[in-house]
């Protein structure tokens, strides 16, 4: 996965179920990214726009701007 | 070996006929000692009424998310809490899919819609989308778009596409379990106006979705009957936020026990792999399933999750001595 987005020192947020980074157990929210895109930002936790294409994906939060994978 | 493997023989290998609900029903029920009869018998059947080729294929959402129907396995239905958001593809950026998706050998490239049926902006969209996509692409382009108006099937044939998908996605007795916005006549209807138009139908579903063992006979007998050139069959990818989203996912032996089943009922059927096979039945499953029956895949990414990298269903494609079709024996 290529992030152009430089990732903050700490992670606030998971980026598939948009719950807190650091607290409860997040593996299974790992090992599902593996078949899929991130929905929220990890930075703000805004759901992000996320557009799917055959060879990747680019995630856009409106504050944190693109991500792509 | 059972006795419905011996009758498949000779009615479905030799004479080319498909095993009806009671039939697929029987291979359905096979304990797990007979699969690997079951699937090289599957295999069989595929090779002598399709032939070795397997065709490839790419999708991509052209309007994703914000769908006004509940179809509840689905994370872009906007009445369900799902984390996926609504967004279109430009123009640009699905005439590149389209290349990126040729690069691979694919011949097929299906524009697919989160909608209950296309308004006049989606079909804006869709014409300018093939024209850019025919100027600049060698690939076959198939839509899915929902239901269709007669208008709208015209207007798709005039565009060039040459495939419509509109699945059942599961049985008649048990759709309303799955939709209740729509009906599975309403489905069957766009399906007969696309068949009488002359454009291709596909048609498959989804396995996993709750449905008994009866019921998924039920849809391969269904299927039949509708007999589309192309049956994609999915495998229930859970998805966070919909009703369906804390289901099991299929039993990696009783999917291919279903793709063995669903070739012997259609045995002339393009039958597709498609979503949720990476999580049912990883590599080796895949594997599996290509000599079972299966002779065509979804390479790279879905709509809304992510697939298997398109270079290793190549390789795997490669090492089974399974040739890609090529586009001219498409057209």
């Amino acid at each position: 996965m290529t992030e152009l987005v430089e990732p903050a020192a700490a992670q606030r947020w998971c980026d598939r179920c948009g719950e807190p980074a650091d607290t409860g157990a997040h593996a299974a929210c790992q090992a599902a990214r593996e078949l899929e895109p991130p929905r929220y930002c990890t930075h703000c936790r805004r759901r992000m726009k996320v557009q799917v294409v055959p060879t990747g994906w680019s995630a856009v939060c409106v504050e944190h701007g693109e991500s792509r994978g | 070996m059972p006795e419905i493997l011996d009758q498949a023989r000779t009615q479905v290998l030799d004479n080319g006929v498909g095993l009806d609900e009671a039939g697929v029903l029987a291979v359905l029920n096979l304990p797990d000692e007979h699969l690997p009869a079951a699937l090289q018998l599957a295999h069989e059947v595929r090779m002598r009424w399709c032939g070795p080729e397997v065709e490839v294929e790419g999708i991509v959402s052209l309007k994703t998310g914000g769908c006004p129907e509940d179809c509840h396995f689905c994370s872009q239905s906007g009445l369900f809490t799902s984390p996926v958001r609504s967004v279109w593809l430009d123009i640009p950026a699905l005439v590149e899919a389209a290349k990126q998706t040729a690069a691979t050998g694919a011949t097929e490239f299906c524009i697919v819609a989160a909608v209950r049926g296309p308004d006049a902006r989606l079909m804006k969209q869709m014409r300018e989308g093939v024209a850019a996509i025919k100027a600049e692409v060698d690939i076959q382009v198939a839509a899915s778009l929902g239901m269709l108006t007669k208008e709208q099937v015209d207007e798709l044939v005039e565009m060039g596409v040459h495939r419509y998908n509109h699945n059942l996605e599961t049985c008649r007795s048990y759709f309303p379990n799955v939709v209740t916005t729509h009906s599975w006549e309403e489905r069957w209807e766009t399906l007969k106006m696309v068949r009488e138009s002359g454009m291709e139908v596909c048609c498959g579903g989804i396995l996993g979705l709750g449905e008994s063992v009866e019921q998924r006979a039920e849809f391969a007998a269904q299927l039949a009957e509708l007999d589309p050139h192309e049956v994609p069959l999915n495998f229930l990818n859970p998805r966070p936020g919909t009703p369906l989203g804390d289901r099991p996912v299929v039993e990696g032996k009783d999917a291919l026990r279903a793709i063995a089943a669903f070739r012997l009922a259609m045995p002339r059927t393009i039958l597709r792999y498609a979503g949720g096979r990476e999580i049912t039945l990883g590599d080796l499953g895949t594997r599996d399933g290509l000599l079972g029956g299966i002779n065509a895949v979804i390479v790279g990414n879905y709509l809304t999750t992510l697939g298997r990298p398109a270079t290793d269903d190549l390789k795997l494609l490669d090492d089974l001595k399974m040739p890609m079709k090529a586009l001219s024996a498409t057209l």
